[in-house]
């Protein structure tokens, strides 16, 4: 059986914790394990501060949209914003880089998701915003018995 | 949930311990509180006493580096103390590892500067 939630919000960072935890409460109901939670917990807060940070440039006006469905062992999660979008997505993704090294941004965003998620799917179009899907599958190796 | 900040003097190495959730948010507040601190007093090094902490993304490992460079250029060290195995995983994935030095706790971190 296949569960959807969405919620959207305004582009201020206060609710970067809100997304992580909202998410992560959501995803709870598959029994992952901690560590497998602190990674979707981790992605999500690594796309919706890229959301606020370079789609929005930290205009609270815009909003961000996440999309969360459980299907099995099986996670997806879309985070959207309709910013200013990315240029040169394969520079994007590479480690350590950072359009905004005056922030004292680490560059490690995209290098995170794809280490903590199955796959990463990012579409992007300048100025119309940025897209991304992401998918894990959980290991379901702990002995179940509900 | 946010983060607390405890800044702590010993000698002349800044003890900064957190406690809470350190991401885009928070890292703003923890930069400006440690900056407006080595203006205001001597420091040589610095220990980041990270056992309090209960989430970290790459925004928390910019604000690190940040202040790493800060020290670095005034020829300190900065040790890292206390972490746990997801904020580990962070550091491995970025290399921090390579130029911030890991002890178990915070007694360790100052017998390595030499304090203590």
């Amino acid at each position: 059986m296949r569960n959807e939630m969405k919620i959207q919000f305004s582009a201020l960072s206060q609710n970067e914790s809100f997304a992580r935890v909202t998410v992560a409460a959501f995803i709870a109901q598959i029994d992952p394990t901690v560590d497998e939670l602190t990674e979707i917990k981790t992605v999500v807060s690594e796309a919706v501060t890229n959301a606020i940070i370079h789609g929005y440039e930290n205009k609270a006006t815009g909003m961000v949209y996440i999309e969360a469905a459980i299907e099995e062992d099986t996670i997806h999660l879309t985070i959207r914003d309709e910013g200013l979008g990315i240029r040169d997505l394969d520079q994007a993704r590479q480690p350590l880089y950072t359009s905004k090294p005056e922030l004292e941004r680490s560059g490690m965003g995209f290098t995170i998701m794809e280490n903590f998620m199955d796959s990463v799917e990012v579409i992007s179009e300048p100025s119309f915003g940025t897209t991304i899907h992401l998918t894990k599958y959980l290991t379901k190796n702990k002995a179940m018995c509900n | 949930m946010g983060l607390a900040v405890n800044l702590e003097l010993k000698h002349t190495v800044l003890c900064i311990r957190l406690d809470g959730e350190l991401d885009h948010h928070t890292a703003d507040m923890l930069r400006s509180q440690v900056e407006d601190y080595l203006m205001k007093h001597t420091v040589n090094h610095i220990v980041l006493n990270l056992e309090g902490l209960s989430f970290m993304d790459s925004s928390g490992l910019g604000v690190i580096l940040g202040r790493y460079k800060q020290i670095k250029s005034q020829n300190g060290e900065m040790v890292v103390c206390a972490i746990s195995p997801a904020v580990k995983r962070l550091f491995e994935m970025s290399g921090l590892f390579k130029i911030i030095k890991l002890e178990e706790d915070e007694e360790l971190a100052l017998q390595a500067l030499g304090v203590a």
